[in-house]
């Protein structure tokens, strides 16, 4: 539109936003390759260490404890939240009032905060004081309260994912339902017409004709669980014995409270590399979906 | 996901045509119940949580700390709210700083990607496919993993325990987002109203004012919207730079309350009015901005 010299005009309008790119993100995240290779604490002089943050990690149990403690929570919880988040999408994707109100209260837990929601999911796992238990003992499923957060690993994360599966659930639900609407009603009437099935419909029609969208919410699913924090920083705390730290509860420990800026700036650019695989597995999907 | 939009949502999905025969009528009949009381038994379930919470922040405070908890209160009283109000620092601090960092994070993030959206959807410039993925780095790097650095940083600059630097922070995770929007938005705006203007000798800067500003203004409610729940309910940013009680969100004061079993064990009353307290914005925001959120939520959440 604008000619001549308008392609400064409009770099100008950029420059804000670029500036503030550069400051804030771009800085930080040099200073932390800087970091990385420094034994870097507020107090003590940084010193140079090389490689040594990164061979630390390497030989810290506690860093491969919290990796592959994330990556089962991830490999848990992805495919619960897909495969019931697409369930009810097909469930309540016909507009009708009912339906449509349904996938509202699904959606609705997705707009408060992680942190709220973890620390109501904290009371309601309470042993004391909790509505499980309470729930629990009352229709006969256990005798005695259970302790849900603290005492064993795997007890700790099935409560944590229950949490979660309330929290997100409706942020699949929403984009499958919108996917489902996007499918052409003739191929499904044309199916009818031949004889097909429900069922068949959703295997041969529907799924595959939303299968971009699954895959793009899956990889958004995956990087959301990779960087797990808030629910377990408020409902276990890492414990037992730091088997529940999540990696970035582990960068969070090292970095803050212990002060070990180097070592925390090593795992966080471990799980920067780990994440980028992701993002570039969901830009490549999100490409290939505009051709 | 490229065409999906609000309207998505409402677009009809193809009805059954009616099959014939008695008994896949009446086959169809009964999944219409069956499809009912799933609907009806899984909003239930998404539904009581809250339910619960809201109902936990009523009870009287003998009842709050009840072992077993009972179900409904015996009677409606607002003693947790109370508490919460004279906690610490006190709840219109927390409260406060909340929306302080919220508001701000809105208003940078308008600033920002207003112009930038602009200038990327309306004008040519050299390298923009590179400028753009520079623009959208914080999809690529995790705002988790910037924290360490970040945090030294702004201990530097003297930005730790204040509410400006949260904002920044807030602002910096929700950049890409915004920006991606405000360039769509801005890209759909006709290019005869601008031609029309610029002809009548408006420089770049009024065309925005006068023409393009007007037609994005949905586009800004939906940036606005998605930067306030981000900022209101962040909680890793706001642990790492906030250390001072009196610059707490309240997300930080909650995580806090829950800890405190030294007195007594935690206040379980108190903290679940800070929970509805802390749930009602974001709320009341998605219940009257449905159609801005479910927008910017369709076209940006999986890009």
């Amino acid at each position: 539109m604008h000619t001549g010299a308008s392609k400064y005009i409009g770099l100008l309008y950029v420059t804000p936003a670029l500036a503030f790119v550069l400051v804030f993100t771009a800085y930080p995240l040099g200073q932390m390759v800087w970091m990385s290779l420094h034994n870097w604490s507020l107090i003590a002089p940084k010193k140079y260490v090389g490689a040594g943050n990164f061979i630390k990690a390497w030989n810290d149990p506690q860093f491969w404890t919290s990796l592959e403690f994330t990556l089962k929570y991830t490999a848990l919880i992805t495919p619960i939240l897909m495969i019931s988040g697409y369930l009810i999408a097909l469930l309540t994707a016909e507009n009708r009032p009912l339906r449509q109100i349904t996938r509202s209260i699904v959606f609705a837990p997705v707009v408060i905060g992680l942190g709220a929601s973890s620390l109501l999911w904290y009371w309601l796992f309470s042993y004391d004081f909790g509505l499980i238990n309470r729930v629990l003992i009352d229709v006969g499923v256990i005798a005695k309260p259970i302790v849900w957060f603290g005492a064993d690993a795997d007890r700790s994360m099935w409560a944590v994912v229950v949490s979660i599966v309330w929290k997100v659930l409706g942020f699949g639900t929403i984009l499958f339902v919108a996917a489902i609407h996007a499918v052409p009603g003739e191929i499904g009437e044309a199916a009818m017409v031949d004889g097909a099935s429900y069922w068949q419909r959703v295997r041969l029609i529907t799924l595959p004709l939303t299968a971009k969208t699954i895959l793009l919410v899956t990889l958004v699913s995956v990087i959301g669980s990779l960087l797990a924090f808030d629910q377990f920083y408020i409902m276990t705390a890492g414990q037992p014995r730091n088997l529940t730290s999540t990696s970035v509860f582990l960068i969070y420990l090292n970095s803050f409270p212990y002060r070990k800026l180097g070592y925390g700036a090593a795992l966080s650019l471990i799980l920067a590399g780990v994440i980028l695989v992701c993002t570039v597995l969901q830009m490549l999907t999100s490409r290939r979906s505009h051709a | 996901m490229s065409a999906s939009s609000g309207t998505a949502l409402a677009s009809a999905f193809p009805q059954r045509t009616p099959q014939t025969g008695f008994a896949s009528r009446l086959v169809q009949g009964r999944q219409k119940y069956l499809i009912s009381a799933v609907c009806v038994a899984l909003s239930t379930v998404m539904l009581l949580p809250l339910v619960a919470s809201v109902l936990a922040s009523l009870k009287s405070t003998q009842e709050a700390a009840a072992v077993p908890p009972t179900y409904f209160p015996h009677s409606l009283s607002i003693d947790s709210y109370e508490r919460l109000w004279n906690y610490q620092a006190g709840l219109p601090t927390y409260f406060s700083n909340s929306l302080g960092a919220a508001l701000l994070t809105i208003l940078f993030c308008l600033a920002l990607t207003v112009p930038a959206g602009y200038g990327l959807a309306k004008f040519r410039i050299p390298g923009k496919e590179a400028l753009f993925v520079v623009l959208l780095l914080g999809l690529i790097v995790p705002y988790q993993a910037l924290l360490t650095p970040m945090f030294f940083f702004f201990v530097q600059l003297n930005l730790h325990n204040s509410l400006l630097g949260l904002a920044i922070i807030h602002t910096a995770i929700q950049l890409p987002f915004s920006i991606y929007v405000m360039r769509n938005a801005f890209e759909a705006v006709p290019r005869e109203l601008e031609e029309a203007a610029i002809m009548d000798g408006c420089n770049s800067f009024e065309v925005l004012l006068h023409i393009c500003l007007p037609a994005v203004v949905p586009a800004m409610i939906t940036v606005s919207l998605f930067a306030f729940i981000t900022s209101w309910n962040e909680l890793l940013a706001a642990l790492v730079i906030m250390n001072k009680d009196s610059s707490f969100t309240l997300p930080l004061i909650l995580t806090a309350a829950r800890q405190q079993t030294s007195i007594g064990g935690t206040d379980w009353g108190m903290l679940q009015a800070g929970i509805t307290i802390s749930i009602i914005p974001c709320m009341a925001f998605y219940l009257l901005l449905q159609k801005y959120y479910m927008a910017g939520f369709l076209s940006g959440a999986v890009k």
